[in-house]
């Protein structure tokens, strides 16, 4: 039977924060009411009440993690001695690691760029078809499923059978209907990072589309009219005025997806667990976390190496971001 | 309309092709996840409409059934359980030639029990002496018409515990995509229409840790949450823990996107509540809160596909027992475990992907609004 248990623990514990904010504010007024006139330590008070809860789970899981992260990075695997750079010289030295620090390199160049190129493109037929938004729509849609059941979806498609026997893995059959031998397709090193990547692609495409979609609309239509009296092909239009004009959006959407890209685990960890060279920073980090009992040390390290990552691009991100809302 | 040109014809299929190539991987899931499980396995799900040859081995009533006539046993049967629909083509009584006899003809076991199989699978098996307790085994080849059917769904939420993780899923998103927005609301609130010590140093920490990856957070974490289930005498693991852990890593984004939204909102109008002697808590509720149901909704939308979707907080802060595991986490461990059992992988994954899908085709607008402005996600 369906144990439906958790569904009242939801209730209590959303119940507990609205209570908090109602019931603290709610004395906190009368106490207002009855002296008339409002106070200025009351108004501390009051912005306490209203920061407390955030400023404490900020505090517990971003400041304190991000520092113990950093700490820990220099102890040994259970954090209890320091053993100065070690876990940096093993970083710059495992093969592994490596592995995984070339296999993000790989996933970074492929991943965004064929996103990005894939959304414009479609992006631009789609604007002067009169079934886009339905093309549009079908082309999103993976964007709303997880990285996992995406992977499942992927893994049918690679599917492997022996050479004698009928393929059910679409990839496969469309490989042996040419009259070529059929594939294992995920453990075929180097090459089977592009299989994975495949399934990013699949996925970031439609977030590309529809912001893409979106700048499109904000191209003067004049501009575009003025090509075509000139002569221009569509070609022409598409490289020297479209492309410049969404110039800003492109380096928008490409670092949106180089972020999620620098985190990439799921995909990596349902589909081969970094078997056969496939493996990533985050699912290496995912794996010291628990091999041999975890390696808090190595853990942090590589959970740093994200960090250093990410914060470049999230950075230039969060400028943009604030740019517009400038404007 | 537009005329009709050569290159509208070329973006038109451009553009199919595009279409076709995105939609085809998760088409053939469903489409498989509705197959029988035996065809699914030897057959690709694009031949479904098509009928299959399947072999198949099948076993006989045992003695139970047997009927003595003068000085013979017989037992009568239909080796199909149910009314499957399926034709015989051809049969075998040992795994060596399993096409050694046609339909109707007479075969012969070791045993020397003689048997007729008709093409809807009646059989007559006649044996001079008793029939043992266990059935004889019946190799046989046939043609299975197409046959879709919702088994697969019942077998994987009942007896592979989907259902229950799809629960546990449901009890981990909806509150961690809910105390973020309240906790942010209030939070975005404050800094944004209160003058309090620091507010700016807070403002500017909160953006900052905007490039925190999640990673950063989980060792540090794990190793609080152990300390807490030790010294409280509870497993290290719980649903609360995990609402926190999701409240935290959506709360700088949530408390961005807040932050910015209130910041449009015109000023004189909590500056005329002001005035009119409404506390903060009434401005909030009165006057914030109506505005802000489409912000909330896109940033609610957002923040629970994002956790329904999660797997790596799911794995890290939660048991992978039945009681807590999430269905991402099943799914993944289905991958693992059940790899070759495509009927549980598929109908597995569609399920997971169920309420995403619902929410993505009903809620397109806010759906597309969140994950848009949502891109500052960390």
């Amino acid at each position: 039977m369906l144990d439906i248990s958790p569904l009242l623990y939801v209730c209590l514990g959303i119940l507990f924060f609205l209570c908090y904010f109602h019931f603290s504010n709610f004395f906190l007024d009368k106490i207002d009411t009855k002296k008339g006139k409002i106070k200025s330590h009351n108004l501390n008070l009051r912005a306490f009440i209203f920061v407390a809860p955030a400023l404490i789970v900020f505090v517990i899981f971003i400041i304190y993690p991000v520092l113990e992260t950093f700490r820990l990075s220099f102890y040994d695997k259970y954090g209890r001695d320091f053993v100065g750079i070690n876990n940096y010289l093993w970083a710059f030295k495992d093969p592994e690691l490596r592995r995984g620090l070339l296999n993000n390199l790989g996933w970074l160049i492929v991943v965004p760029t064929l996103s990005t190129a894939f959304g414009l493109i479609i992006a631009n037929l789609a604007d002067r078809i009169w079934w886009g938004t339905i093309a549009k729509s079908i082309i999103f849609m993976p964007m709303a499923i997880s990285f996992v059941g995406a992977g499942v979806i992927w893994k049918f498609i690679y599917d492997y059978r022996g050479p004698g026997d009928e393929q059910i893995g679409l990839l496969n059959a469309i490989v042996v209907s040419f009259g070529y031998e059929p594939q294992a397709w995920i453990t075929i090193p180097i090459w089977n990072n592009l299989f994975l990547m495949a399934i990013m692609i699949w996925i970031q495409t439609g977030l590309a589309l529809v912001i893409f979609s979106a700048a499109l609309r904000g191209i003067p239509k004049e501009t575009l009219e003025a090509a075509k009296i000139d002569g221009a092909s569509e070609f022409k239009t598409f490289t020297s005025i479209i492309v410049p004009y969404l110039g800003p959006t492109i380096l928008v959407i490409w670092t949106i997806i180089t972020i999620v890209v620098l985190k990439i685990f799921d995909i990596v960890l349902a589909m081969t667990n970094g078997q056969w060279q496939t493996e990533v920073l985050a699912n290496l980090m995912f794996d010291w976390m628990f091999r041999g009992g975890g390696d808090s040390g190595r853990g942090s390290v590589l959970a740093l190496f994200i960090m250093i990552g990410v914060i470049p691009i999230m950075a230039l991100n969060i400028y943009k971001h604030k740019q517009e809302q400038k404007i | 309309m537009k005329k009709f040109t050569l290159s509208s014809l070329l973006s038109q299929l451009l553009l199919l092709f595009f279409v076709v190539i995105w939609i085809i991987p998760t088409f053939g899931l469903f489409i498989s996840s509705l197959r029988d499980k035996d065809l699914l396995a030897i057959s690709g799900w694009w031949t479904s409409l098509k009928t299959t040859q399947v072999n198949e081995i099948y076993r006989s009533e045992g003695s139970k059934e047997q009927i003595q006539e003068n000085d013979l046993f017989l037992i009568k049967g239909n080796i199909f359980e149910d009314d499957s629909n399926k034709k015989i083509l051809s049969y075998g009584v040992t795994s060596k030639n399993i096409n050694e006899f046609d339909i109707e003809q007479v075969g012969v076991f070791k045993d020397g029990t003689k048997i007729q199989l008709f093409e809807n699978g009646n059989y007559i098996l006649t044996s001079s002496k008793e029939f043992k307790k266990k059935g004889k085994r019946i190799f046989v080849t046939s043609l299975s018409p197409p046959k879709f059917t919702l088994d697969n769904y019942r077998e994987v939420l009942f007896n592979e515990g989907l259902g229950q993780a799809f629960i546990n899923t449901l009890a981990v998103a909806i509150p961690s995509a809910i105390i973020p927005l309240v906790i942010c609301s209030f939070f975005a609130y404050a800094l944004t229409w209160m003058n309090f010590f620091g507010r700016d140093t807070l403002l500017a920490l909160v953006i900052a840790s905007l490039v925190v990856p999640l990673q950063m957070s989980l060792i540090p974490l794990l190793s609080i949450y152990n300390d807490i289930g030790s010294i409280m005498g509870v497993g290290a693991k719980s649903y609360p823990g995990v609402w926190m852990a999701h409240t935290g890593f959506g709360l700088a984004s949530t408390t961005f996107l807040l932050r910015n939204f209130l910041k449009s909102l015109p000023k004189e109008m909590i500056e005329a509540a002001k005035v009119d002697g409404a506390s903060h808590y009434d401005t909030f509720l009165r006057i914030i809160l109506p505005l802000s149901i489409p912000a909330f909704a896109s940033i609610f939308i957002l923040q629970f596909l994002w956790v329904w979707n999660d797997l790596l907080v799911g794995l890290v802060f939660l048991d992978q027992v039945p009681s807590e595991i999430i269905l991402s986490a099943k799914l993944r461990e289905l991958l693992g475990s059940r790899g070759e059992n495509w009927e549980i992988l598929t109908t597995g994954a569609f399920i997971s992907m169920t309420i995403p899908l619902l929410i993505f085709f009903s809620l397109q607008k806010y759906f597309i609004r969140g994950l848009v402005a949502g891109s500052v996600k960390g």
